[in-house]
């Protein structure tokens, strides 16, 4: 086994999983965009999709209509959370937003693990975390299967957003109302039901993601310590891009796994935990030179 | 009819700029300070100095440097429990290394410490603002807590990775009964209180204040940014630090780096939300409540289920409620507790005749 194989292995093995940052990081962005609103929630939302997917499946109902119900209950939080949380903060300032979302992550996480339980569930979506045959064959590197199917998942669901953003009429409401929420409202858009639509879509992205993440670390509180690493990918990649939520994802995900291996084995092996670390310090040396992110719309003030 | 300050003149302008103009409010105060310090001794058991009475204070203490930096500088910050982790661990090893210097020092210089490395992750603050910094304060959180799980030096090669403080002199004095510490934690606090109720009410609050309301408005007028924003961080980490130290050696005794997570910048956080942020009674006001509210939903709880709710559905419990009560305070009351106790001071001058 060369260096430089495993080298590729891990690069390749960090890309997949910072694949699976910027699907949690997704989440993110399309709330931020649309109504302004940095949701620290997103974390916990994933962990309540995933608990109560799991849930409805403990119950004996098969894969896709327990799928179904669990996107129709995200749907149903989505819509709550804006007529409760949001609707009456309105014109509030951004931090009084963001606090209010942190509150809203603690309660996700009490009422998830209240309804469902807090043991830990394995969630089996029949794809095995081994090392794929054919790449082993072909070019010696060993790369998970699951990783490849994650990432291919995470391919579909940025395209299928991207496509709805962009070519459907709520796609460009959204737009509309996440270039200026004023503007929008004075051309006839409903912010309500575009808030809603946002969360709603946000609540999918969390359903993928903690689907993905949890047939890995399986069902359980864990999960929506996830959240805290998407957000170095979001502010490498800027808050207002879908792209960069990709883009920063791969980096930090490949960077991490690197610094992991390379600098862990200075300060003591296996257990020295880098990966903990690394991706926030590399954002925010990042951030001193590009304040915005990578992708992210300049910020311009005025006084 | 009581609190009104008919008939209290002021004469000069140290009396205009006092603290507590009106003289019931002084008396008040003292009674206050009378009460905590030689009523609580007397009457609370150990228990509820040791545990409850205590920690409240340390983390009024650590809510105070957060309320400085959050309340009245404007920099959102979520690495609290870093900072406070760092005069934690520099308490304990100026104690153990350098036995020499009086403990008060050690506290003190653990406060610098904090305030270093405070300024040192403000830095960003400069070119960073709003949820970025936020995001960015996230890494001093995780680099400290790593660098003292981590590297040896720090915990003195303790195997577990745990310290404990060593027994406290101050004078000559031993200081370990519930009530010595009790007394120690109230002393620091009351102290380092005040001085940040004067730091608010001077030429660096205002400058704080200014930057927070919007920085390069601030700029503009002749704020300089750099050795305000530097300053907010400072000051505040140094309150954390000494929060930190304080909360190894009064309250806990053992501590391990894991006792400074994430979760302890949240609850920090949480006090100064629900008890005003940009107010120093707010802070205690705040502690108190996130302190006492999950002891009483126990003791609810307990008088209820008669123990037929397990600790899990309890915790979880706990989680919908605060969750529920933050979003219910940021909706109802943004500017929290410290603001009601206001209303209702302007309230009681015009009772009983509102007109």
């Amino acid at each position: 086994m060369s260096d430089l194989n495993f080298f590729f292995e891990v690069l390749i093995g960090g890309l997949l999983s910072g694949v699976m940052y910027s699907l949690v990081a997704l989440g993110f962005v399309l709330i931020y965009k649309a109504s302004g609103v940095f949701n620290f929630a997103q974390g916990s939302m994933v962990l309540f999709a995933a608990l109560t997917f799991v849930g409805i499946m403990e119950k004996g109902i098969p894969f896709w209509p327990a799928l179904v119900v669990a996107l129709v209950v995200m749907m149903v939080l989505a819509v709550g959370i804006e007529r409760v949380v949001l609707r009456p903060l309105v014109n509030q300032p951004q931090i009084s937003l963001f606090m209010a979302t942190i509150g809203l992550s603690y309660l996700l996480e009490g009422l998830g693990q209240g309804l469902w339980g807090t043991q830990v569930r394995a969630l089996d979506l029949g794809i095995e975390d081994m090392p794929n045959e054919t790449i082993q064959t072909m070019l010696g590197i060993q790369v998970s299967t699951f990783d490849i199917f994650s990432a291919i998942s995470a391919a579909l669901l940025v395209g299928l957003l991207a496509l709805f953003f962009n070519k459907t009429r709520v796609g460009l409401a959204l737009r509309a109302v996440a270039d200026d929420h004023q503007a929008a409202l004075a051309v006839g858009i409903p912010l309500q039901h575009v808030w809603a639509i946002v969360w709603a879509a946000a609540g999918l992205v969390a359903l993928v993601a903690g689907l993905l993440w949890g047939s890995r670390l399986g069902v359980q509180f864990s999960l929506s310590l996830v959240a805290l690493k998407a957000l170095p990918v979001l502010i490498l990649g800027g808050f207002t891009s879908i792209a960069g939520a990709i883009v920063g994802g791969l980096i930090i995900g490949a960077s991490e796994k690197l610094a992991e291996v390379y600098i862990g084995t200075f300060t003591g092996g296996a257990v020295a935990a880098v990966e903990n670390w690394f991706p926030y310090m590399l954002a925010l040396v990042f951030l001193l030179v590009r304040p915005q992110g990578l992708f992210g719309d300049k910020i311009i003030e005025r006084v | 009819m009581l609190y009104r300050e008919a008939g209290q003149f002021k004469t000069s302008y140290q009396k205009d700029q006092a603290i507590f103009p009106i003289r019931q409010d002084r008396i008040a105060v003292w009674a206050l300070l009378l009460a905590v310090f030689i009523a609580v001794p007397l009457l609370a058991d150990d228990y509820w100095l040791g545990s409850i009475i205590t920690p409240l204070l340390v983390l009024s203490l650590a809510a105070i440097g957060l309320n400085i930096l959050t309340g009245y500088a404007g920099q959102l910050s979520l690495g609290t429990a870093g900072f406070m982790a760092v005069g934690a661990f520099a308490a304990y090893n100026l104690n153990i290394r350098v036995p020499e210097l009086p403990l008060i020092v050690d506290f003190l210089l653990a406060g610098v410490f904090a305030a270093m490395v405070g300024m040192v992750f403000g830095l960003p603050s400069l070119r960073i603002k709003g949820f970025y910094l936020a995001v960015a304060t996230l890494a001093a959180q995780f680099f400290i807590e790593w660098v003292f799980t981590h590297v040896g030096w720090f915990t003195n090669y303790s195997s577990s990775g745990v310290i404990s403080a060593p027994p406290m002199h101050i004078l000559g004095m031993t200081i370990d009964t519930a009530v010595e510490k009790y007394l120690l934690t109230l002393s620091v606090v009351a102290v380092l209180a005040l001085g940040a109720k004067n730091m608010v009410r001077s030429r660096i609050g205002r400058s704080w204040m200014a930057v927070r309301d919007k920085d390069i408005s601030a700029e503009v007028i002749g704020v300089p940014l750099l050795s305000t924003k530097l300053s907010a961080f400072g000051i505040s980490s140094f309150y954390c630090g000494v929060a930190g130290a304080l909360w190894t050696y009064c309250y806990l005794g053992t501590v391990e780096p894991a006792a400074f997570d994430l979760n302890r910048s949240f609850q920090v956080l949480f006090m100064i939300i629900i008890g005003g942020v940009g107010s120093i009674l707010g802070s205690f006001l705040g502690a108190g409540f996130i302190v006492l509210l999950p002891i009483l939903l126990n003791n609810i709880a307990a008088m209820i289920g008669h123990g037929t709710l397990q600790a899990d559905t309890m915790a979880n419990l706990e989680h919908i409620i605060f969750g529920g009560l933050i979003i219910f305070f940021l909706i109802v009351e943004p500017h929290g507790l410290a603001r009601l106790w206001q209303i209702a001071k302007e309230k009681l001058r015009l009772w009983p005749f509102p007109y």
